[in-house]
């Protein structure tokens, strides 16, 4: 082969190999006859090493490779409200329409609708100096849904037009003087965080409305945890109840290498679930991303990246936004796919070197911000990260990785899931570092002594814990009467505060306030056992039954 | 690949363990088809799981035993894996290549399909919602099955696993009595397993409903790979363009798991856990996605996959990425056989991820959640008094306790275990009830008043149901 065309000289999985090719690291490529995306991952002399976000079975050696001159973006604007993307960020119902009910390599599809109008109403005009951040104007993408048009992170300069009106995506809407066009649209690249003026601490939770985390584990607006627990803990239910319920005014949910049939049950869900906060159904406030473990691995790989984009790019609007990520185990095996064919040399498990590094980055593009560009505003991105711990072993690399960066971890147990106790949070080795700073918040919102509730509850299910133990080893005979009060009332506790039931209508999501009336209710009953204890009356002769039953009921109640 | 043309080199490179390598060949395709020919032998059959312009890599499917590389003939198709598929294929047997094995001649078929498949778009994919009923109560009851799952049955060695495979195929009854089909993919079982099922099936008079894919103990390893991809492509094209509702049995995927084991060593890999490769999730994948249901499409597919938990560890990757990808998981308990319960069934780690869409009012009844709860939350408190009374006597438990341990002996013996056969999803709620109702309403804490009070009515009416034996 004479010619200077690059062409393919090895496919192995969905590696190719490429030569002669001198391209950029990260530079999108055209690969094959049917030009299926890829992406340069190493380049040494003429040989470029790619991989390919596509299924590369029956990818022939000599068909030729055309680089792009960009690397991996993601298109932001609107229309990505309700969309669902594949994890380079085709819309999957283009990519349907292109190639079936089964996915075929090659379809090409933008991110957004490029024949969708949007109304403009421009809020700045021509004449002024606008950087990067800046709000130009805004459009209601749905029903009191603002959606803000941002001039793009690094660009700047003198407006000299800017006119409100109907367009779509690629119409320019006006342009700079230097003769820079300005849309409704631009491109980020995924694998670079979007800039922000300054990280701010924060002191507000992000409030799940589930109990336990609310009241035992916390997050912090714009901080992250992890969800580590093995298969059949709960791990998806509780990434997907938060992304029904959990307070925040744009959610992000990426299903990176997971079960086809579990995306059609958000698929399904989230367009009939009403958000009780807006009327609107979540789907309005959602964007999924949809990588299933059956599609190609390089474009898991990307999914979180591209993920997270989307979510910063809200947050630039001055959102509060959450993402999920399930599960963060599926791309970092996708990382360690990609390195075993490089044939790098392996670090844990066969993990590449750079995997708690690429980890931590990934997680620190979590945070409150205050943002660039006027009008001041403020946004968070807060991360929760499930992960896969093969045989719930969590002294797993993966684990461990994500441990370093998480401000809270919500480890899910098996015994717990055996007991259909979910969510099946482990009360003992989970924790939360956030818990201090957002104390006040749900003081202030949940109710009085909020601090002193949760000590005394975990103090009451540790003490329940050590007497079980005992019991175990002796018998109950040897406890006391007031121990058997303490592991009466600890199993209420555990019953009615901890335990959720995702599925009950009125159970599904719990405020701050019912949370704090349940757990102050649960332990006035082990206030009142322990009275009638002092008083002289035998542990035998206190029936909690009714008391219990009274709790469940209010656990059930209509009151949110 | 299109415009790529049948190739013949003469001699390989190397030859080692599965794996050939050729050089210096052009236009090879990853996953191309390969024949290789050697005088005096029966040819052999291949696919190049490495495509290079200097190096190729071919995974052989047949025995290599008397391969000389250099005097081998091979031949690169063009084409990558494929096989015919058909109405016709129903009532016949075929080996772990899709070759003719009940001495009919190789069926014509309707269609020629590759055998890898392609992912359901995700947006095509509709929600698994219909009920299957299984006639075996531990999994009605409490893993309710529902078409287009995948539910693989976790089994130890010498626990019945595929014997309980053979009874929901036998059992099964479809909701709405449209067509069925069940495709069995026979995966490094031994003869006798795959000749006991096949009997059982024959028996029960679904033979002819069905295809069979055998690759047995005595067959190449390598052919391992390729016959749960035959059986799942046929199955596709039953269930998605002819509208049949399939039910795929695979057994045994832990002799999958170490045929892909082997190709890795081969290829001198880095080994992940227990020496198994790094995509082994991938791969799995690969296979356990092809069940679902496509909008607009009147069939489906559902697995049941069988696997060993060596020394019974649903820890050991091979269950435990299992788990990860499918819907839950069927647990097969030692200790239950060893009892003589059967089946062996251990609710407290089995589970149904999609039982919620299936079971309730208009599918099984209405109280089906909170009932099937109580009977596993008392079950559950059952076996742990279980261990305490192990250490105290039966004697030291609190009374709850004790009635707990008496309600988990009766559970396994009447309701677990099913020496009367089929029970009917009615049969399996009046077992269930009549556990429940000798325990006191305080005990019963998941059930609600209202289902509480709605039974009690029934059951005092003169058309309850009997318990069955």
């Amino acid at each position: 082969m004479s010619d200077e065309t690059p062409r393919i000289r090895r496919v192995a999985g969905s590696l190719v190999e490429v030569s002669p090719l001198r391209a950029a690291l990260y530079e999108l490529a055209l690969v094959g006859d049917q030009k299926m995306l890829g992406e340069v991952i190493r380049q040494r002399g003429d040989l470029a090493t790619l991989q390919v976000y596509e299924e590369t079975t029956g990818l022939c050696v000599g068909e030729p490779v055309e680089v792009m001159g960009a690397t991996l973006t993601a298109q932001l604007g609107p229309g990505l409200l309700g969309s669902v993307l594949d994890g380079i960020g085709r819309p999957l119902e283009r990519v349907a329409e292109a190639t079936g009910d089964f996915i075929a390599p090659g379809a090409r599809a933008d991110t957004l609708a490029a024949d969708a109008r949007w109304h403009f109403t421009a809020t700045r005009s021509a004449g002024e100096r606008v950087s990067g951040g800046d709000v130009l104007g805004t459009i209601e993408e749905r029903p009191g849904m603002l959606h803000r048009v941002l001039v793009p992170p690094l660009v700047s300069g003198l407006l000299a037009t800017l006119t409100s009106g109907e367009f779509t995506v690629t119409d320019p809407i006006g342009a700079l003087a230097d003769g820079t066009p300005l849309f409704l649209s631009h491109r980020w690249p995924v694998r670079t965080a979007r800039p922000v003026l300054e990280r701010l601490g924060s002191s507000r939770p992000f409030v799940t409305g589930q109990r336990v985390f609310d009241l035992f584990f916390p997050v912090a607006e714009g901080g992250n945890a992890i969800v580590p627990g093995g298969f059949g803990t709960g791990k998806t239910i509780i990434e997907q109840s938060l992304a029904k319920f959990a307070e925040a005014d744009i959610v992000v949910y990426v299903g990176c290498g997971e079960r086809g049939n579990e995306m059609t049950d958000v698929l399904t869900e989230f367009p009939a679930l009403v958000d009780p906060r807006t009327g609107r159904p979540v789907m309005d406030r959602a964007v999924l991303i949809v990588n299933t473990s059956n599609m190609p691995v390089a474009a898991r790989e990307a999914s979180i990246y591209l993920g997270i984009t989307v979510a910063e790019y809200f947050r630039d609007q001055g959102n509060r936004v959450a993402l999920m990520i399930d599960s963060t185990s599926r791309w970092a095996e996708a990382l360690r796919e990609m390195a075993a064919r490089l044939q790098e040399m392996p670090g844990e498990e066969g993990y590449p070197t750079y995997l708690a590094n690429r980890l931590g980055q990934f997680f620190e593009r979590s945070g409150r911000s205050k943002l660039l560009g006027s009008p001041a505003r403020e946004g968070a991105v807060t991360i929760i990260g499930a992960i896969s711990p093969p045989g719930g072993d969590f002294s797993e690399p993966v684990t461990q990785a994500a441990l370093r960066v998480a401000g809270a971890m919500w480890a899910l147990d098996a015994q717990l899931a055996h007991q259909r106790h979910y969510p099946a949070v482990d009360w003992e080795t989970s924790f939360s570092l956030y818990a201090e700073q957002v104390a006040p918040w749900f003081t202030e919102h949940g109710g009085a002594c909020w601090t002193a509730l949760r000590q005394e509850l975990m103090a009451l299910l540790q003490k329940e814990r050590e007497l079980r133990d005992i019991a175990s080893l002796v018998g109950p005979d040897a406890l006391e009467d007031h121990d058997h009060l303490v592991i009466e009332a600890a199993a209420i506790v555990r019953e009615v505060v901890l335990r959720q039931n995702a599925y009950h209508p009125h159970d599904a999501i719990s405020s701050p306030q019912k949370t704090h009336a349940l757990a102050a209710a649960a332990l006035e009953l082990l206030h009142k056992g322990e009275a009638q204890l002092s008083a002289g009356s035998p542990f035998s002769s206190i029936d909690l039954v009714p008391a219990r039953r009274a709790l469940m009921a209010m656990r059930d109640g209509e009151t949110p | 690949m299109t415009g790529s043309l049948e190739r013949v080199y003469r001699g390989a490179a190397a030859a080692g363990g599965p794996l050939l390598f050729l050089e210096r060949t052009r236009r090879v395709a990853l996953g191309e088809w390969v024949i290789v020919r050697m005088k005096g032998q029966a040819d052999r059959r291949g696919q190049v799981i490495d495509a290079g312009e200097h190096a190729t890599v071919v995974q052989l499917l047949d025995e290599t035993v008397g391969l000389a590389p250099d005097r081998a003939e091979i031949t690169l198709t063009g084409e990558v894996a494929t096989t015919v598929v058909g109405q016709e294929l129903l009532g016949r047997a075929f080996d772990g290549h899709g070759a003719s094995a009940d001495g009919l001649p190789a069926p014509i078929g309707e269609a020629v399909r590759t055998i890898n498949g392609a992912a359901i778009n995700p947006v095509r994919r509709a929600r698994p919602l219909d009920f299957i009923e299984t006639g075996v109560s531990a999994i009605d009851a409490m893993n309710t099955l529902v078409r287009g799952q995948k539910l693989p049955v976790f089994s130890g060695p010498g626990l019945p696993g595929l014997e309980l495979a053979a009874r929901i195929v036998e059992w099964s009854r479809a909701p709405r009595g449209e067509p069925f089909a069940v495709v069995f993919a026979a995966v490094g079982i031994t003869a006798r397993e795959s000749r006991e099922f096949v009997d059982r099936l024959r028996a029960s008079g679904a033979m002819s409903r069905t295809v069979l894919y055998l690759n047995e103990a005595a067959h190449p390893a390598v052919e391992r790979l390729l016959a749960p991809r035959l059986a799942l492509t046929c199955a596709e094209f039953l269930a998605f363009e002819r509208g049949i509702h399939v039910l795929v049995v695979i057994a045994d995927m832990t002799h999958y798991c170490e045929a892909l084991r082997e190709i890795a060593t081969a290829r001198e890999e880095i080994p992940g856990r227990r020496g198994y490769p790094g995509y082994m999730y991938t791969d799995l994948a690969s296979i356990y996605e092809r069940a679902g249901i496509i909008r607009g499409r009147a069939g489906s597919i559902t697995q049941i996959p069988i696997l060993t938990m060596p020394d019974d560890d649903m820890t050991h990757p091979i269950p435990d990425l299992t788990g990860y990808i499918t819907e839950g998981q069927i647990v097969l308990s030692r200790e239950l056989h060893r009892r003589g319960i059967s089946p062996p069934i251990d609710v407290l780690p089995s589970l149904s991820r999609l039982m919620s869409g299936g079971i309730g009012k208009g599918r099984t009844r209405a109280e089906h959640r909170e009932w099937s709860d109580q009977l596993y939350a008392t079950y559950a408190r059952g076996r742990e008094a279980r261990t305490m009374a192990a250490i105290v006597g039966a004697s030291g438990l609190p009374p709850a306790d004790q009635r707990a341990l008496k309600f988990a002996d009766a559970f396994e013996e009447n309701f677990i275990a099913q020496p009367g056969g089929r029970r009917t999803i009615d049969e399996t709620f009046a077992a269930g009830w009549s556990l429940l109702a000798q325990l006191p309403r305080d005990d019963l804490l998941r059930i609600s008043d209202a289902t509480w009070q709605a039974h009690a009515a029934l059951s005092t009416a003169p058309s309850a149901v009997a318990v069955p034996p």
